[in-house]
């Protein structure tokens, strides 16, 4: 499952950019600081792979095992 | 499957760094490191100025602000006064490869036991983009507006090859942080430096190739695709010396 801290975000779109899977995506909302942060798309289509959370420059993506779908 | 959760020892905070920065996926890294190896509180960041001193910001470890350049110097005598200590200086490479070339030299070359990790963003980023020693040739800054020029500016300087050329270093290596596979090799790079400094094996250098998207003008996504285009071509990333074993 993957979290997303939108408080952290700075919208670089690294996470977009290298996600295997295609399913994340800058949104339409910005945060507090005003960066638009992004968004998952199909979270049922994840792999939890963690490709997003290693390439996050701010650790604002924290990816941890399972899902919360029981 | 794989999980991440982020370290503790960097404030629940957003960094300092610009959008995209891969300085602060450099001190993420770090960080992830230290707690892997349970070295958390028993490390000590020695940060230098430049960028990287805005590590003071968020970096919730011990650490140790120090004069331009002085990183290594001031190292040495934290690692000689306190051996059991992780001790690592954090630099950028207008503080090592410029103000601070002499210090950086000499802790190599006296084979001292602590770790240098160095930000290679080939720009001055704090003062607003001038050119560092590493600029890559072409490569526009504030003082070289038509591209770095060989003929009045010389070379940039590699720096793990000439440290590597030392006889002391245990550990020399160099990693691009724009690409997973990268920031992988940086991973298990950094800790393989810290592991062989606790073993008490002697120097150990690990450089990573950053961007800088505010002075380099550009998007930070097309940082990443300049970096695959020119500073990888230049500065190649591999192990260059490894005595761990």
């Amino acid at each position: 499952m993957v979290q997303i801290n939108e408080a952290l975000c700075k919208g670089c779109g690294y996470c977009v950019k290298f996600c295997p899977k295609q399913i994340l995506q800058i949104g339409k909302t910005r945060n507090r600081r005003g960066h638009f942060y992004p968004e998952m798309t199909h979270e049922s289509a994840c792999i939890t792979c963690a490709v997003c959370a290693m390439m996050c420059p701010e650790g604002a993506i924290e990816v941890s095992k399972g899902g919360d779908d029981a | 499957m794989a999980e991440y959760k982020r370290s503790t020892m960097i404030a629940d905070a957003p960094s300092g760094y610009c959008p995209g920065c891969l300085h602060s996926l450099a001190t993420r890294l770090i960080s992830d490191v230290l707690e892997e190896l349970g070295q958390g509180d028993n490390s000590l960041n020695v940060i230098s100025v430049g960028c990287s001193a805005l590590n003071i910001l968020y970096w919730n470890g011990d650490f140790l602000s120090v004069a331009h350049g002085r990183a290594p110097a001031a190292a040495t005598g934290i690692k000689r006064t306190n051996p059991e200590r992780l001790v690592f200086a954090y630099q950028g490479d207008g503080d090592l490869c410029a103000i601070g070339l002499a210090e950086i030299i000499s802790a190599a070359n006296r084979g001292e036991n602590f770790t240098v990790i160095f930000a290679n963003n080939q720009t001055y980023g704090m003062t607003g983009g001038q050119m560092a020693p590493t600029t890559l040739i072409g490569q526009k800054s504030t003082t070289t507006v038509y591209g770095r020029d060989p003929q009045t500016t010389g070379y940039p300087m590699k720096m793990c090859e000439l440290i590597a050329a030392l006889e002391a270093p245990a550990y020399v290596a160099r990693f691009a942080l724009n690409s997973p596979k990268g920031v992988r090799e940086a991973r298990a790079g950094i800790k393989k430096a810290f592991q062989a400094q606790l073993d008490g094996r002697g120097f150990t250098f690990v450089e990573l190739l950053t961007n800088c998207p505010t002075n380099w003008h550009m998007s930070p996504l097309q940082t990443l695709d300049y970096m695959n285009m020119n500073t990888i071509p230049y500065f190649k990333p591999g192990v260059y010396k490894d005595k761990t074993e």
